[in-house]
Order: C-alpha cells, then structure tokens, then sequence
C-alpha cells in the first residue's frame, strides 16, 4: 500500500487511537474467540467482542463506523472475563470503554443506549455537585432524561421503608476540588477511554 | 489494629446493611477502622466512559486523602470500589508523570504508598480470631459468590485465583459453614445494568440464583453490595424470568460471620434485605476423629 496513505490511516483510526490513549496494541489479537466464548452477554451481542476487535484490525473508516454503531459496545458489562482468559492479555473493557466515549462524541451511538447514556449523565451530574452519588438525585435526573417516570416507584418506596435511600444529598467538604476535577479532566482533549 | 476505611457511596445508601455489618464484626475483632477525611465517590460505572482523567482523579482523591491522614492500608468493601481504587493505584505506580499531571488536577500530593485491600483480604488475616469467637456455628450449605471485580482481572486486584477463589469459603468454612461446589462462583450478575437495563440483570442474575437453588445452597453470600442489589432488590425480575418462586436469601460475607459471632442480627442490618432472612435448620453437626473430644 502506499506509504502515505497508510500513515494517514494509522493516526485516525479507533486502534491507533485506543492504542494512543490506554496502550492497547489491537494487532496483538489472534481471534482465538475466547472472549466471546465466556461473555455473558455475547448471546445478545450483535457484534460479539472477538469481532469487535477484529473489525478495529482492519483500521477502515467503514468497519470503525459500523463498530460505533454497534449496540454491542453498550452492552459489555465490564466484568473483565474476557480479559482474563485473554492468551494476548487484551483489556477488552477498556476498549469499549474508549468506544462508548467516542461513539457519545461523534453521536453514532446505537438507539438503545439512550438509557445508558442517560444513567452516565445524571450519575456524573449528582457527582460532579455533591461529590458522592446522591440516589434519589440522580434516579430523578434520569427518569426526566429518558421519561421512565414510573419504573421502580414501588422499589423506590420499599427501599425507603427499609431506610436504604437517603432523602437528602451527603455532600463532602470540598466541593470545590471536585469542581476543579471535572472541569479540567472534562475539557482535556486527550481524556478519552 | 487500625485501618484505613473507604465505605464509598453504596454503603451509605442502598447498602447500608453492609457497612453495619462491617462496622460490627470489625468490631468485635478489635479491628478500629478510620474512614478517609471527606472522601468522594471512586466514579463507578460512569466516570470512565466520559473521560479517564475524570476517572483517575476521583480515585486518586481518595488514595491520597488516606495518605494525608497517615494511612497505609484501605479497607473498601465495594467490589467495585475496590476494583476502581486498586486499578488508579496499578496504572500510577510505574507512571511518575501521570502521577504528577493527577496529583495538580486534584490539588493533592500522592506517592502511590497505601495499600487498597478488599473484605476478604482483611478477614482473612483474622480467620483464626474468627473461629476462636464463634458462638452460633453457621452449620449451613452455603453459596459463595464473588462476582467479577474481586477477583478479575488478577493484574489489578492481585488476590485470590480468577475462576475458582477459595478465600470466602475458607471464612465461611471457619465458622462451621458448609460451601458447596458450584458453576456461578465468579459469574456476572449484571452489575450496573440494574436500572437501565432490567432484563439483563434478570436474565444473569436469574442463572446464579437458580444453580444455588439447584444445589441446595440455604443462603448466597456476596461481598459486594452491587451483586447483593441485584441477587435480592431485582428478586421480583428474577423470579418473574425463571418462572419460580425462589426466597433463598442473600447474605453479607460480613452477616453471615456476624451472626456465626452472636451479634444481634439487627446490628447486622438483617431487616433491611428485601428477601426476608430466613434460614432453615441448621445441618446436624459433623463429628470428626478430631474434635471427638470437643464434643462429648
């Protein structure tokens, strides 16, 4: 292949980039399977992680797009199964990971994510203000975001009966050092997995 | 003994039971547990998807606050937590600018000194205590159930073995226990799918409750408050996808040692499960050649 053409394809594709940000060398795949073969959500997968990986081999805009697209990525449970059993010691999580940021960012990201994207969004929010997950919080911040207004109300009460959810937030002290944290790492341009 | 304490999030809330729990058997071990000055919340399923810096930083927050307060070693009962906190220790330790570039985004020095250990490390340390103050042996068939983050990946928790750990049955063996062989032992619950995605949880959690069931388990113990929401909080979703009736209850590793001590069960937070506590009688006590004596 031409020689600039394929450096040009080497610093923007997902691998050049997953490799960039968490040193995870993609190539290092054989396809042995054995990550898919013990995930328990492959069965519900589109792209089972094996193919993930190698679709991400072959550094094509056309199988990268189709990678972030995938609703396989939103579903990896980060159990670190795959991981393990791994002969080439591949982080796999941390590879989907990187994949849910940048589909969030280029907005590819599949339909059914919404949810998750949403759940990703109040947790950091009740984070970000009080420092610590306030329940109640951010379990309304995410009924507003995806409009299931009704799911869980009995647990919710339950939960509450058996003092299991507090009604107001627990902030820490310094608050403003959280600030500063998600200020500065939220607007880093390399903060990406 | 003292140690550093980092409760996280959970067990202020939703698992309050397993930091009563903790706080009391620790107790009755004479083990003093310090939690870390203004400590935040270690990002959990959701602060690594947006940003890794914001990830790393919540967590190294916390490690060097512990430091600041002359800590050299976390007790983190989450496995969650404790998976996020060893692995911000992992990925700074042979990374002196990383360390650098994290230490001035959250205002704090940090050398990378204390150690972050999971429940069943320090129990473990105390196993003989343990035995020697047993009062109510917990002669039951029991289910142990770590989960993926105690033990995966072995890099960054550095305990125990990934597909068959021992460390929980051998606690529960001290206290007169019975654990018995089973597929599910580091299985997925589910995790942080429980909100957003209902049925998974269901579908996962729905194969480790049955297989207990299946072989006869009279309790699941977790050391995890993740899993123990979604084996007992979504037992109404798991029973509903097995199509059973399934009340085997699910304990605290810290509940069921505390109960096996004599400690109120109330101090242990039993009343706040969804899935009543209720064991069945006990297995009738093995007489070995060696405790022939004991037991006349």
């Amino acid at each position: 292949m031409n020689r600039s053409l394929e450096n040009a394809k080497k610093t923007t594709s997902l691998a050049s980039q997953i490799q960039a940000a968490t040193g995870i060398a993609l190539h290092h795949c054989y396809q042995c399977g054995k990550c898919a073969a013990g995930c328990p959500v492959a069965d519900t997968m589109d792209l089972p992680s094996c193919q993930v990986l190698r679709l991400l081999q072959y550094e094509s805009p056309e199988f990268d797009r189709q990678v972030l697209q995938s609703e396989a990525i939103w579903l990896c449970l980060s159990c670190e199964t795959c991981h393990t059993r791994c002969p080439q010691d591949i982080g796999t999580p941390k590879v989907m990971n990187f994949l849910r940021g940048e589909a969030m960012r280029l907005r590819l990201a599949h339909p059914r994510s919404k949810d998750t994207q949403a759940f990703h969004h109040a947790f950091l929010g009740s984070v970000g203000r009080h420092g610590r997950l306030y329940e109640i919080g951010m379990l309304m911040g995410y009924k507003l975001r995806t409009g299931h207004l009704l799911k869980d109300m009995a647990l919710g009460s339950k939960l509450h009966e058996k003092g299991k959810l507090n009604l107001l937030p627990h902030a820490i002290e310094d608050k403003a050092a959280l600030k500063r944290l998600f200020k500065q790492t939220l607007n880093n341009p390399d903060s990406k997995e | 003994m003292r140690i550093g304490y980092y409760p996280g999030c959970s067990l202020k809330s939703s698992a309050r039971e397993y930091e009563e729990s903790v706080r009391a058997l620790c107790a009755a071990l004479d083990l003093e547990l310090v939690e870390i000055p203004d400590w935040n919340c270690c990002g959990a399923s959701s602060a690594h998807v947006m940003s890794a810096d914001l990830a790393l930083g919540l967590r190294t927050r916390n490690l060097a606050q512990a430091e600041a307060a002359g800590l050299d070693e976390v007790l983190t009962p989450c496995a969650a937590c404790f998976s996020h906190l060893a692995e911000a220790r992992m990925e700074l330790a042979d990374n002196p600018n990383k360390r650098q570039e994290v230490a001035d985004f959250i205002g704090l020095p940090y050398s990378g000194r204390v150690r972050v250990l999971n429940v069943l490390a320090v129990l473990d340390r105390y196993r003989d205590r343990i035995a020697a103050k047993v009062k109510n042996p917990f002669r039951y068939k029991v289910a142990c159930y770590y989960g993926c983050l105690l033990v995966r990946p072995p890099e960054v928790v550095q305990f125990d073995r990934p597909e068959n750990p021992q460390s929980m049955d051998r606690l529960l063996e001290a206290v007169g226990a019975k654990p018995i062989p089973w597929a599910c032992k580091t299985e997925c619950c589910g995790a942080s799918f429980s909100v957003t995605r209902t049925d998974v949880v269901a579908n996962l959690s729905g194969r480790i409750v049955a297989d207990a069931v299946k072989r006869n388990a009279a309790a699941i113990v977790v050391a995890c408050p993740m899993c123990q929401s979604n084996l007992d909080l979504r037992r109404p979703e798991i029973n509903q996808q097995l199509e059973q009736e399934h009340g085997i209850p699910v304990l605290y590793i810290t509940q069921a040692l505390g109960l096996a001590l004599g400690i109120d069960p109330q101090q242990l937070g039993l009343q706040r499960h969804l899935v009543p506590v209720e064991l069945p009688e006990p297995e009738p006590e093995v007489v070995t050649a060696d405790d022939d004596d004991d037991d006349d």
